[in-house]
């Protein structure tokens, strides 16, 4: 079959030039729109591969939450992000350079190396025929048994950095009228009405 | 033609560099920083969900999936410092970033 070559061709593909739009990008929304492009190529990349689960969490909680998170903060701050390129072209021939010498690494790595004879026999947890299980529900067998506490602390992550996120940027600014129920609950006829005697004549 | 190991690797080398030289080439911009950032994490999850896929191991997976809720941590810590930052002192340039140098 040419066609999981052809799709695997498109969707890297697609990947790779979303992902230098984003750093070339002139406006950064536009980085974020190619950002969001390269996460639902990956995402497919991903259901290539199997990984259906995966795939969907990318999307939804990727794409769906964080990205959109990005792009709020980039139309909220209102920066000149031209000044911010000034030294877009001073600082090319220095990161092509390590670049190019990362990328000639990584390729020196990936043709000259083989998987060990013994990784089949201590696979940890084999993948079981998608006919018998689907993927997600493999997963949550091996994820809320086995690895139940990196669960647990993959929540907590969450946890800290929501709590994180809100002190940041949590501000009360000091003329806004709140309501405070614990002053209303706690009122009484004796300070809630205040009897003035009018003397006649005289007024208050 | 079979699309093998080495293909889906080969495309996260390029994610990853792709991200290095990001940071390099957006020196001044915490934003595209934070997003180049993000792409190096995602690299880093389809090389996991590839040996996992190709090696029949379950594990990566679920590696994979602890990778991605560290950087939505992360991303959501990084903005919230951003727009914390943006409010202080009116500008995200990464040179002015400096008080706390001696």
């Amino acid at each position: 079959m040419i066609f999981p070559a052809l799709f695997f061709y498109l969707f890297a593909g697609m990947c790779i030039a979303a992902a230098v739009m984003v750093i070339a990008a002139r406006n950064p929304v536009h980085s974020v729109l190619f950002l969001i492009l390269a996460f639902v190529n990956a995402a497919a990349l991903f259901v290539l591969l199997g990984a259906e689960f995966l795939a969907m969490i990318l999307i939804i909680v990727y794409v769906g939450a964080v990205l959109v998170l990005f792009l709020f903060v980039v139309m909220m701050l209102d920066v000149d992000f031209a000044q911010l390129r000034q030294g877009f072209i001073q600082y090319l021939p220095i990161g092509a350079f390590l670049g190019a010498i990362l990328l000639i690494e990584l390729v020196l790595v990936l043709v000259s190396w083989t998987i060990g004879p013994d990784v089949q026999r201590t696979i940890a947890t084999p993948i079981p025929p998608i006919a018998s299980t689907v993927n997600a529900e493999a997963l949550g067998h091996v994820l809320y048994t086995r690895y139940v506490y990196f669960f647990q602390a993959a929540g907590v992550v969450l946890l800290v950095a929501m709590i994180g996120a809100i002190v940041l940027t949590l501000r009360h600014k000091p003329h806004v009228k709140r309501q405070n129920i614990a002053e209303q609950v706690a009122r009484t006829k004796a300070t809630a009405i205040d009897l003035v005697k009018v003397r006649p004549g005289q007024g208050l | 033609m079979t699309i093998g190991l080495g293909h889906y690797l080969t495309v996260a080398a390029i994610l990853f560099t792709i991200g290095i030289f990001g940071i390099f080439l957006n020196r001044k911009n915490v934003i595209i920083i934070l997003m180049s950032i993000e792409l190096i994490l995602l690299a880093v999850n389809v090389n996991l969900v590839a040996f996992s896929a190709f090696l029949g191991d379950l594990v990566g997976q679920i590696y994979a999936l602890l990778v991605l809720t560290v950087a939505a941590a992360e991303a959501a810590i990084g903005l919230a410092i951003l727009v914390a930052y943006y409010r202080n002192r009116g500008s995200i340039a990464v040179e002015d970033i400096n008080l706390m140098k001696g």
